[in-house]
């Protein structure tokens, strides 16, 4: 069946069964990735999956949900039944409704949908970077980690009142974890992910050239001694931090009372008036880009901080409710709509009188800690505490030379580490998870072994 | 005619499919494979979510479908798919053939499936057993009004999730298993606050294969002791950072050994060549008083299994014996690559992931001491209590979080500190576990790795780590 199908079919299953009022979300897609080791195939992966979430409302306008993977006639009668069953047990203390804006125009940039280029070529092209990687440098010597796939899907949204919206696209992503050992010292270990909006578009030399890079740049490494220093963030790292505190701009964390905001803190100052955040899911750059969420409202740019104050909060149909705004773009259905960012663009703003300008990483001279990337976010941050304790990568600059740093945390507030930017520079640069341009921040706890 | 006798053209749960098995692995071993083998399931979940006194989430969600591997040499390839038809199958056969690129002429010989070793007969009626989603949202709600003990708690949460799969796996050895497996969790969680300080405070309990568990978990025991978390971290201060003693509680304090070492003693670790024990086997790893086990046959234990997701019936393998290194954890690729035997150890979240080695029930053994000598033995340290999650990177770096921690002064505890992150390499940390308490007791967890997220338990008694770095301010 395709999406056109599954929605008259389930609309007849509905019509059966006596429910008005529905809607669903599904999924369907077709991925395929290869794995090499030292120039041979490990694995080779395909897949279709299909995933469908149907949410109905009954008598009593409480919202029960069912998630499958069969999607056949029976399938979607059964995944209608129990989600009748499950509405019983709907959230009598806030409604659930279609969003305002589902039979809104979308903005969908130019689809970029490539042909699969095939297991084989995606299996030629990673073997080529894998032995490009060993080969720029003599300590190099394997790519434990590495991948190169290919992903092309749809995704649908529709309800009982019509709307109905279906994206179809394809993405390629390929990872590069170089390892490099040298005699009487512990092995090293980065690497880079690029994507593609198919695998003829990926920068393969960039990632290559990143991995290699990244790897050979941590071989000299010490222990950092315990303290407190001048931090710059890279891009990557800025935007880590950002997202994984970004209940603070999440009105369903703060309805849940996990966020460090409330629902007065529009206007609240958090940073520096240099500081702009925004979040912008449509951005040319980004190759992940959706022009709906799960709820069918379109995906939109909107301001989170604007010159260092809370400017929006991202919202779902119900949070926009209660908080008498309108959906922003950014839930996932579910039994609980869920609320999440898409992609974090940082700006400098144009007040950015206070900087201290003289910071750039390229060319200061001072000490401080250049952090890489942050790990282990998952395990090393209290987002409802505001505070985080988390492992880097990343080098000790110091009397003009750079050292990679082993084995060291740094841990802080997120309030204070916002308050404390001190220089935001010029450029910004494209990762994977957004834009961001480096940031300074005074005064962060490193620990090290030193 | 009897069901089993229907030459069924698409995999039916809870009738015999070997007809239309074998034909799938023919099919593939025809076309050149070495080894063909099938994965199906069909998945029939729940979840719950209790916040303050209400439910407000219920989340059924059901589905099917299989994955099937094939191997040349070394490599596999590796097809998923929610095609259960002969059909389907056979073009997912097809698929990994043409991946795989296998076209010499030489066969390998499949002599149909061996009888059918059927797991799930006394099983079946679990589905009827374990608690409806009525007896399941009471229960919650009884249990987070449990956490209401004072003004200070400002959030309430419980959970529930029960995953009961059914499962068919075959393969071109004579493979033929069926097993259905049950796994419970409940979860509570609390947020306490008050001026300008914050704590939380959870727990999670889990089971495999019992469902009634989930009716005689004592709530009011786990709710007195999130609160009493909460509150005794609310006003704590950030820990100092820099090298000290720790000791670790026992439960959920195994996390440190799962992450530290048991990750580098799966055998995908040697085939990366990212493990630092891959030719330590029978050498000293660790110190003399630990001995450390991986199992799944703890009866309901998280981790626990009648027979791993390659048809393989797990064993009890004793890692490290008084410090030697004694064996890796294995699944079939992982011998076909490394050399190491199986150990019933090849686990996936689902179908739609391939089998990779993975731990399961993964404790350190008890030894003589008292939790109190170890803690009389520090002068100045850290003792963690309770666990948050952690991770291992790829140069066996490994860090994870202490949600509940206590400074030790002088063989006391003393005041509570927050902030705490535990760091280290395992090849550095494991010959400091210095003592082992006589107190072993497991914890469910999930484990995230190449091969999806697994039910797991992570155990140990209380131990002393005599030197480890704790990242604070």
């Amino acid at each position: 069946m395709n999406s056109r199908e599954i929605t008259t079919q389930i609309s007849k299953a509905a019509d059966f069964l006596n429910l008005k009022k529905w809607d669903y979300g599904a999924s369907f897609s077709n991925d395929y990735s290869v794995q090499v080791d030292k120039g041979e195939a490990k694995q080779l992966k395909a897949s279709q999956k299909q995933i469908l979430t149907l949410r109905v409302w009954n008598q009593s306008n409480l919202v029960g949900i069912t998630t499958t993977s069969d999607i056949s006639e029976s399938g979607i009668k059964k995944a209608l039944k129990l989600a009748n069953i499950a509405s019983d047990f709907g959230n009598k203390n806030e409604s659930t409704e279609f969003s305002p804006l589902a039979k809104d125009p979308i903005k969908v940039k130019e689809v970029k949908t490539r042909n699969p280029v095939g297991i084989k070529k995606l299996l030629t092209l990673l073997r080529e970077a894998e032995v490009k990687l060993i080969e720029s440098h003599e300590s190099i010597k394997s790519v434990p980690y590495n991948g190169l796939s290919e992903s092309f899907f749809e995704r649908v949204y529709a309800n009982s009142e019509g709307a109905f919206r279906s994206y179809s696209k394809s993405q390629a992503a390929l990872y590069l974890y170089a390892r490099a050992e040298e005699k009487n010292k512990k092995p090293r270990s980065s690497g880079s992910v690029k994507l593609g909006y198919g695998a003829d578009d990926i920068d393969i030399e960039s990632c290559i050239k990143e991995a290699s890079n990244k790897t050979i740049s941590h071989l000299n490494y010490s222990s950092i001694k315990t303290d407190k220093y001048l931090i710059c963030f890279s891009p990557e790292s800025f935007l880590t931090i950002i997202n994984a505190f970004s209940s603070m701009f999440n009105a369903r964390s703060i309805i849940d009372g996990v966020s460090l905001s409330n629902k007065n803190s529009i206007g609240e100052k958090l940073s520096t008036e240099a500081l702009n955040i925004y979040d912008d899911g449509l951005h040319e750059k980004n190759i992940s880009s959706t022009p709906f969420d799960g709820e069918g409202t379109p995906t939109k740019r909107l301001c989170l901080i604007n010159r260092g104050r809370i400017e929006n909060f991202i919202h779902s149909e119900s949070t926009a409710r209660i908080f008498k705004t309108i959906p922003t773009g950014h839930a996932g259905l579910g039994s609980k709509v869920s609320v999440s960012p898409d992609w974090i663009v940082v700006e400098k703003s144009e007040e950015n009188f206070d900087l201290k300008t003289s910071l750039d990483h390229s060319t200061y001279e001072g000490e401080f800690v250049y952090i890489e990337e942050l790990n282990a976010i998952h395990a090393g941050v209290r987002a409802s505490q505001g505070s985080f304790s988390l492992p880097f990568d990343g080098w000790l600059y110091k009397n003009g030379k750079k050292i990679s740093i082993e084995s060291a945390t740094v841990a802080g507030d997120i309030k204070y580490l916002l308050k404390n930017i001190v220089n935001i520079e010029s450029n910004q640069e494209v990762t994977t998870s957004g834009i961001s341009p480096h940031i300074w921040v005074d005064e962060l706890s490193i620990t090290g072994d030193a | 005619m009897l069901s089993s006798q229907i030459k069924s053209n698409e995999i039916v749960f809870g009738s015999c499919n070997k007809d239309l098995l074998e034909e799938i692995i023919f099919y593939g071993i025809g076309l050149g494979a070495e080894f063909v083998e099938i994965f199906i399931e069909n998945t029939d979940n729940s979840s719950l979510l209790a916040e303050e006194d209400f439910i407000t989430s219920v989340s059924p969600s059901f589905g099917r479908g299989a994955g099937i591997r094939i191997f040349k040499g070394k490599k596999d390839g590796f097809v998923s798919t929610n095609d259960l038809t002969k059909h389907g199958l056979i073009r997912s056969v097809s698929q990994a053939i043409e991946m795989l690129d296998i076209t010499d002429n030489k066969r390998e010989v499949f002599n149909g499936l061996n009888k059918h070793r059927d797991y799930s007969l006394s099983k079946k009626n679990w589905i009827n057993e374990v608690p409806s989603i009525h007896e399941i949202s009471e229960k919650l709600l009884v249990s987070t009004k449990s956490l209401k003990k004072n003004n200070k708690i400002i959030t309430r949460k419980g959970s529930y999730s029960r995953n009961l799969q059914e499962v068919i796996i075959a393969s071109s050895d004579g493979t033929y298993v069926s097993d259905i497996r049950l796994h419970q969790t409940v979860g509570l969680n609390v947020i306490a606050s008050e001026a300008q300080y914050r704590s939380s405070g959870s727990r999670r309990f889990g089971s495999s294969g019992m469902p009634n568990e989930f009716r005689i978990w004592d709530h009011e025991k786990a709710a007195n002791d999130v609160f009493e978390s909460s509150m005794n971290m609310l006003y704590a201060d950030y820990v100092d950072a820099g090298q000290m003693p720790v000791v670790l509680a026992n439960k959920f304090g195994g996390v440190i050994f799962h992450e530290a070492c048991g990750h580098l003693l799966e055998t995908t670790q040697i085939e990366r060549g990212t493990t630092p024990f891959e030719n330590k086997l029978n050498e000293k790893i660790a110190h003399e008083s630990l001995t450390a086990i991986d199992e799944g046959i703890s009866e309901g234990s998280f981790g626990s299994l009648s027979v791993d997701d390659e048809g393989m019936e797990p064993e009890k393998s004793v890692l490290i014996k008084d410090g030697i290194l004694k064996k890796f954890i294995s699944d079939r690729a992982g011998e076909l690559r490394t050399g190491h035997k199986r150990t019933g150890s090849g686990r996936r979240q689902n179908y739609s992931f391939a089998a990779a080695s993975r731990m399961r029930n993964t404790y350190i053994a008890k030894g003589e001491y008292s939790k109190e000598d170890l803690i009389n033995s520090i002068s100045e340290g850290l003792y963690c209590k309770s666990m948050g999650g952690g991770s291992v990177g790829a140069t066996g770096q490994f860090n994870f979080a202490v949600e509940e921690g206590y400074l030790i002064k002088n063989g006391k505890l003393t005041s509570p500190v927050k902030g705490a992150t535990l760091i280290g390499e395992a090849k550095e940390v494991m010959p400091k576990i210095s003592m082992c308490g006589n107190d072993l007791e497991l914890a469910p967890g999930f484990c995230g790795s190449i091969s999806g997220s697994v039910n797991v338990t992570v155990g140990q008694p209380h131990i002393k780590v005599d030197s480890i770095t704790v990242g604070g301010r």
